[in-house]
Order: C-alpha cells, then sequence, then structure tokens
C-alpha cells in the first residue's frame, strides 16, 4: 500500500466526531443532532453511571461505614467526657463541648485515609473495570465516545466523593445534635459564632473536602486508564496516599508537603478561624484543581489513544 | 489470489466513495501489528457490499477480531484506513450493531437493564423510546422471559443472545457479529442462524465472522476468508466456488455404461470412483438437467442406483486455495 493512505484515520476516534454533514443524508428520520440534544444525551449517560454507582452494593457499603464512624466517634466521646477524662485537645476536645463540632472532627479523622480510599475504589475501577469486564468495548462501539465516556466517568467519581463527604458531615452531624449541647460554636481561634454560622461553615467544609475528594478521583481515573485490573488502580491510588501521608509527617521533608494532595485536606479547619482562612482555603482549592487538571490530561491522553483489547 | 468484483447494490453501477450507496465496510490497506512485532491484519482489502450477508472466515488467530475491532475504533490500525457505511466512524456505529468477541455485561444487572446501559451510551438513541426498544429486542432473541434475571444467573446461550439482542436495540443498516454461534447448542445454532436470515431480509447487511466453513455456507450470500492476516478470497460464494464446477454422481454397478451413456451426452470431466458396493461416476453438469441425464441412463438400461448434484463445499474451495487444512494461525 502506499504510503499516502497510511495516515487516515490512525486515532481510534477520527477528529470527524461532530460532524453532523454525512449523517444527515442517509437517515432522514435521525435529525442532524442539535447542540442541546448532545448535551441532553450526555446527562443521560451520566444518569446511567450514577445509577450504576450508587445502587452497587460494594459501594452503599463504603458510605454506610463512613456514616458510621461519626456515630461510633460520637458515642465514644459522649462516655469519654462522662468520665471526665481528660487527654484529648484540638477539634475532638472542642467536639464535646458542641454539637457541630463532631462534624469537624469526623471530617478531620476520616479525611486522612478513609475516604480517599472510598473514592479511590469507585474512581480506580471507573475505566479499568469495565474494561476487565469487557463492557468498555460494547460502551464505545455504541458508541459513548471516549471523551465524552471519561467526562462521564470522572463527574461520576466528583459526585461519588462528594456523597462521601455529605454522608459523613450528615452523620456526624445528626449525632453531635443528638448527643451533645446545642448552642452558639466556639471557634479554634476562640471567637463564637451563632449555630446558623456555624451550620453554614459547616457547609464550606463539605465543599472543601469534596474538592479535596474530586482531586483525587482524577488521581485514581488516570491510573484506571492504565490498566484493566481495577483492584490495580484502586491500590495505585491508595498506596499514593498512604505514601503522601507518611512523607508530609517527616519534618526533613518540610518542602515536599506543599505538592503532596493529601497535606491540603486538612485545611477545612481554616473555616474554624475568625474570619474565615480564605486564603488557606483558597490556596488548597487552587492545588486541587492543578492535580485534577493534570491528572485529568493524563487519563484523557492515555484513554483517547489506547487500544481496547479487552 | 481470487478477489471478484461485484455490485455494490449501487443501481448506477460504480458505488461512490461515501454516502448511501457506499459499500457497507470498505477497508483498503487495513493493517495492525501489534506491540511486540505480531502482524495480526496485513494490509487487508475488503469490501462488503449492502445488503449481503457476509462471512468473514479465516482459523483461530488469524485476524477477525483484531479486523473487527479496527473497523469499530476499538483498536487503531498501524496503517491503512476503513470506512463504515461511507461514513466518518462516529456517524455511523449508531447505526453499527455489534458482537465483539463474546458477550460482555454487568453481571449485577438484569438483561433488561443491561441493555438500558447500553441504549443510553449511544448519544443517537432516544430516550422516549427505550422501553419499547428493548422490549423488542429482548422479544427478538426470545428473551422477554428471562428479561428480569441477573444477568450472572444467565446460561451461556441466554447470554449470547443478550448480546445479539443489545446489537439490535435501534434501526440498524449494518450487524457486525463476531462469531455469534459460539457456544451455543445445536437448536441455538440454528435460532442464530435464522435470526440473522431475517435481518438480512429487512435489508440489513450483515458481517459475520466465524471459523465455521459449514456455517458461512449455510447463512452468506458472500465470504472472504483470512489466513494468517491476509486476505485470501473474497467475493459471492458463488464466485467462490466458481473454480469448481458442479458435478452430477451416479452410483451405478456398471460404471462402464454409465460412462458412455455420459460421454455421449456431452459431459466433460468424466471420472471414475469406487464405493462401498459398487463404483460411481462423477461428471461435470454444465449445463444438463440432471433428471435429463438420468432419462438417458435408464434408456440405455444402465443399473442407477442413486444419482444426486454435488455441489462443491466452501472447504473444498478453501483447501483448494490454500492446500493446507484449517489449523490455528500463529
Ligand atoms: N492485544 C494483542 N497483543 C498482541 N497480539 C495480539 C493481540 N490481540 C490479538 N493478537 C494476535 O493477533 C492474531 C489475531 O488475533 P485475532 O483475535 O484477531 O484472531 P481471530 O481470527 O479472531 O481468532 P479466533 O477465531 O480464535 O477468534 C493472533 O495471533 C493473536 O495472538
Ligand atoms: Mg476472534
Amino acid at each position: 500500500m502506499s504510503t499516502a493512505e497510511t495516515e487516515i484515520r490512525r486515532a481510534p476516534e477520527p477528529a470527524t466526531i461532530v460532524e453532523a454533514g454525512p449523517s444527515a443524508e442517509g437517515r432522514p428520520a435521525a435529525a442532524p443532532a442539535p447542540v442541546a440534544r448532545a448535551r441532553w444525551t450526555f446527562w443521560r449517560l451520566l444518569g446511567s453511571e450514577l445509577g450504576l454507582t450508587f445502587r452497587r452494593p460494594r459501594n452503599l457499603v463504603m458510605l454506610g461505614v463512613l456514616a458510621a464512624v461519626p456515630v461510633l466517634l460520637g458515642v465514644t466521646l459522649r462516655l469519654m467526657t462522662a468520665d471526665d477524662e481528660g487527654g484529648v485537645g484540638g477539634i475532638i476536645a472542642a467536639a464535646a463541648g458542641n454539637s457541630l463540632m463532631l462534624t469537624f472532627a469526623s471530617l478531620s479523622f476520616l479525611v486522612t485515609l478513609l475516604m480517599p480510599v472510598a473514592v479511590s475504589v469507585v474512581a480506580g475501577d471507573a475505566v479499568a473495570g469495565e474494561a476487565g469486564a469487557g463492557t468498555l468495548r460494547y460502551l464505545l462501539a455504541a458508541p459513548a465516545g471516549r471523551t465524552r465516556l471519561l467526562a462521564v466517568k470522572y463527574l461520576n467519581a466528583v459526585v461519588y466523593g462528594f456523597a462521601v463527604t455529605a454522608v459523613v458531615a450528615l452523620a456526624a452531624l445528626v449525632t453531635g445534635l443528638a448527643l451533645f449541647p446545642v448552642g452558639p460554636v466556639t471557634l479554634l481561634s476562640g471567637t463564637t459564632v451563632p449555630v446558623a454560622e456555624g451550620l453554614l461553615r459547616i457547609l464550606v467544609s463539605v465543599g472543601y473536602v469534596g474538592a479535596g475528594m474530586a482531586a483525587l478521583a482524577a488521581v485514581a481515573l488516570a491510573f484506571s486508564t492504565f490498566t484493566e485490573v481495577s483492584i490495580g488502580a484502586i491500590a495505585a491510588s491508595v498506596v499514593l496516599v498512604v505514601v503522601s501521608q507518611v512523607l508530609r509527617a517527616v519534618p526533613q521533608l518540610d518542602g515536599l508537603a506543599g505538592y503532596l494532595l493529601p497535606t491540603w485536606w486538612n485545611d477545612f479547619d481554616g473555616v474554624l478561624r475568625s474570619p474565615v482562612d480564605t486564603a488557606a482555603l483558597g490556596e488548597g482549592l487552587l492545588v486541587f484543581g492543578a492535580y485534577a487538571l493534570l491528572f485529568g490530561s493524563v487519563a484523557w491522553a492515555r484513554f483517547t489513544g489506547k487500544d481496547i483489547t479487552s | 489470489m481470487t478477489t471478484v468484483t461485484h455490485e455494490a447494490g449501487a443501481p448506477s453501477g460504480a458505488a461512490p466513495p461515501s454516502g448511501p450507496a457506499a459499500p457497507a465496510i470498505v477497508t483498503r490497506g487495513l493493517t495492525k501489528r501489534f506491540r511486540g512485532g505480531q502482524v495480526a491484519v496485513d494490509t487487508l482489502d475488503l469490501s462488503v457490499p449492502r445488503g449481503s450477508v457476509f462471512g468473514f472466515l479465516g482459523p483461530n488467530g488469524s485476524g477477525k477480531t483484531t479486523t473487527i475491532r479496527m473497523l469499530l475504533g476499538l483498536v487503531a490500525p498501524t496503517s491503512g484506513e476503513h470506512a463504515l457505511l461511507g461514513l466518518p466512524l462516529a456517524a455511523a456505529l449508531p447505526r453499527v450493531g455489534a458482537l465483539v468477541e463474546g458477550p460482555a455485561f454487568y453481571p449485577y444487572l438484569s438483561g433488561e437493564a443491561n441493555l438500558r446501559r447500553f441504549d443510553a451510551a449511544d448519544p443517537t438513541a432516544p430516550a422516549a423510546t427505550v422501553r419499547r426498544r428493548v422490549g423488542e429486542a429482548l422479544d427478538r432473541v426470545g428473551l422477554t422471559a428471562a428479561a428480569g434475571k441477573r444477568y450472572r444467573n444467565y446460561s451461556l446461550g441466554m447470554r449470547q443472545r443478550l448480546a445479539i439482542a443489545a446489537a439490535l436495540l435501534g434501526p440498524r443498516e449494518l450487524l457486525v457479529l463476531d462469531e455469534p454461534t459460539n457456544g451455543l447448542d445445536p437448536q441455538g445454532t440454528r435460532e442464530v442462524r435464522a435470526l440473522v436470515k431475517e435481518i438480512a431480509a429487512d435489508g440489513t447487511t450483515v458481517f459475520v465472522s466465524s471459523h465455521l466453513l459449514a456455517e458461512v455456507e449455510q447463512m452468506c450470500t458472500h465470504a472472504a476468508v483470512m489466513r494468517a492476516g491476509k486476505l485470501v478470497a473474497q467475493g459471492t460464494i458463488a464466485s467462490l466456488s466458481g473454480g469448481q464446477p458442479v458435478r452430477v454422481r451416479i452410483e451405478t454397478p456398471d460404471a462402464a455404461a454409465a460412462v458412455r451413456v455420459l460421454a455421449a451426452l456431452g459431459l466433460a470431466g468424466v471420472h471414475i470412483g469406487a464405493v462401498e458396493g459398487g463404483t460411481e461416476v462423477t461428471a461435470e453438469l454444465g449445463g444438463h438437467a440432471p433428471e435429463r441425464i438420468n432419462a438417458a441412463l435408464v434408456g440405455a438400461d444402465v443399473p442407477v442406483r442413486g444419482l444426486a448434484v454435488v455441489r462443491p463445499s466452501l472447504e473444498d474451495v478453501f483447501v483448494g486455495l490454500t492446500g493446507e487444512g484449517f489449523d490455528v494461525d500463529g
């Protein structure tokens, strides 16, 4: 064959995706898809994806476990303080004094490992799981479109990340209200704010931690595009989190800490300053955005150029 | 190489390279070299006319699935080009139903939920009609009774049927079926064959890969034969068999008398062979009517024990083409 022909249609998905021209003439019944319709079908696929994620027993069990931890934490704290035993400090101690503080305490405890594990499972499984099961080839032949499918997979993982955060916050809030005194919240800086503002600050921290989980989801999704074994991608993501947590605890590696994603997750306690430490929160969000962009690009480059041989 | 060109269903003769009159599948110099150097498909030039039932034959490992993966955009060709329905790939795929290397579904979902899932992935599938279309597809493959059952609990044959149902979710102009009868019992195999014929009768082009020569012979109007990644032959079943003529075979104890009669009738290629309990005489049928040959034999007092018209099988053709058996290609 002549070399002139060899360059055509090398990519799995040619650049002709949006060309509605030729498709209109062959089958008049299928009108050329307007942008609005394309958008609508995107939400339909996302809906299908969310349905799979939030009906899958494994994912629900993880949400259940994450909801149970704040309850256990609250009950333990209640029993401990009933014995008038000191020894705990910071956010944890404050939780015993005010119903809202249990939410911050729970987030701060769970965001270090348990929440990242849950997000890693869903995002790490996203592409690798479908590849391993063989369903990926049928989704792409449907045709889901590689970029479109990846976007749906990422948004789905982001929604799960926010759901994880919200479930923890909600369980902690309900437990806190049931077990500890309701009243004005004393912040870490010593200032006191009314309950309503305390709730608002909880909402802000849920948004911040959710964004942190969304950044992790991009990392796990990128890993997911490199393998057909989802446990591999999940493990890689969890190991990355654990190693980062260890590294940032080493004082000699202080310079490195800023580049590690987990370093920024606990900075949601900026909402417990007075005024709210927006600089710290903003900086954290920027890091999350950078991570999402970097690993999102890696995932995209890999997934759109990959041979689907499973 | 016996490449046979044919009318592509276009009324005006020569088929344009694109648009609705283009062949259902065209490839030019399509090549796939996997990492590691394995050339799975080697400069493949395929042309599948619209409305045909096209058998894609080849032994295990000859590159059938790899070709199909390239056609569907799952695997990027190393070189060469291809087109489905004369359209850009993304525009063509919604009109193509595919079964690639066996069924693959979500085990924890029901058959129906699985079909809904794949329908949701197709940006051209109208959500408003999904219930009806899923119901029709399940009905077509006889899975209505098992629609609510989890895929995990499906039998092998039910899984294969569900995969075919998934390929029939929308109005399709082309069906690409990779070994659709794999794992089916004889009854299931017959049903799939009947289904393929039914679908083809509606005007849908069917491209079906198989390593079973007999199956292709029974279902297909056209065929292509692959061997170690290379195309060995393609064309209509009739034209592929063209090299081997239709023969008439007479079983008789008096071969010499039969030979005289056949020669007198002007039949060519007369051949005498031994069969259990007698001899057989074969000759090329040519334009002769078998009943007239029989009448001539009986008229000449030749004792006829049996008379049959023997059409060459694809297997004969294939062995004739390659001079080899039908073993695995490395
Ligand atoms: N991902 C891959 N990497 C390397 N080689 C591959 C890969 N996939 C297939 N091959 C090789 O390419 C060749 C063709 O394989 P293919 O699956 O296309 O054959 P096939 O005709 O579909 O066979 P079968 O009838 O057994 O399904 C084989 O030699 C196979 O080993
Ligand atoms: Mg195969």
